[in-house]
């Protein structure tokens, strides 16, 4: 499965669409964690878990992305966009989308 | 009176671990970009003139989570009285940004450009749906990199 995030495959070629996939995950954080991230807010610097947790959780909505455009018989995506938003206190959803086709 | 000495304490430590911690990120984000002056990385699509040429081409991506220093958030809460500029949180925005567009770049490997360059902050942790206080911000950076076959 090829992904970019321009409207093509630089090299080849589209030869048919399949329309919109995506894929979403919502996850909080660890209790752990969070005590860590708050003693770090005092001094500042990289919150080395939450920078984790968001990695995983983006492969995970890609992943599912990924599979809903194999089920459609798609071999590449297309013009894929990341989108974060705080929903509520601890959590955040992580979500992908894109136009499935398949090249050649 | 026990309040206001931890409140120094808490100041006194966000401020030099703050500004240790930064000084060091920026020295390490100068010379990593140093290094990757060779892969540079365009917000446009099309700077590829013949298809044939490419090797490959594949989705990357970089994000990181950074915080501010206890220190900062009190300066920049002070900053909300009068107004202005709020160069502690630049700062901040400015290392988190760079550093994901770095990381971008350091997981692409083999790739000659990267295309359509992508960059979104979000604000997360505790403090992302109160008004008033940036906790912690993420930033990541996307692109399209591209590899082109080696021509003789």
């Amino acid at each position: 499965m090829i992904l970019t995030n321009i409207e093509t495959i630089p090299g080849k070629s589209i030869v048919e669409h399949f329309g919109l996939v995506s894929g979403s995950t919502v996850r909080a954080k660890h209790v752990g964690k969070d005590i860590m991230a708050s003693l770090k807010n005092l001094v500042g610097g990289e919150l080395k878990g939450y920078t984790e947790l968001l990695h995983d959780s983006r492969q995970q909505a890609t992943d599912r992305m990924v599979e809903q455009a194999r089920q459609l018989g798609a071999n590449a995506v297309v013009n894929v966009r990341f989108a974060t938003s705080a929903i509520a206190q601890g959590a955040s959803e992580l979500y992908v989308y894109g136009t499935a086709v398949r090249v050649e | 009176m026990e309040q206001l000495i931890i409140f120094v304490i808490l100041i006194g430590l966000g401020y030099t671990a703050g500004t240790i911690a930064e000084r060091r990120h920026y020295r390490s984000i100068e010379d990593r970009e140093l290094r990757f002056l060779n892969l540079p990385a365009v917000t446009v699509k099309n700077v590829l003139s013949r298809d044939d040429e490419i090797f490959k081409a594949w989705l990357v991506s970089g994000n990181v989570v950074i915080s501010i220093d206890y220190f900062k958030r009190v300066l920049a809460g002070l900053r909300n009285i009068f107004g202005g500029e709020v160069r502690a949180y630049e700062t901040l925005i400015d290392r988190a940004r760079r550093e994901a567009v770095l990381r971008m770049k350091e997981s692409a490997h083999g790739a000659n450009i990267i295309l359509n360059l992508r960059i979104e902050t979000s604000a997360i942790g505790q403090s992302a749906n109160r008004r008033k206080s940036i906790g912690s911000i993420e930033a990541i950076a996307y692109g399209t990199a591209v590899t082109l076959k080696k021509t003789e």
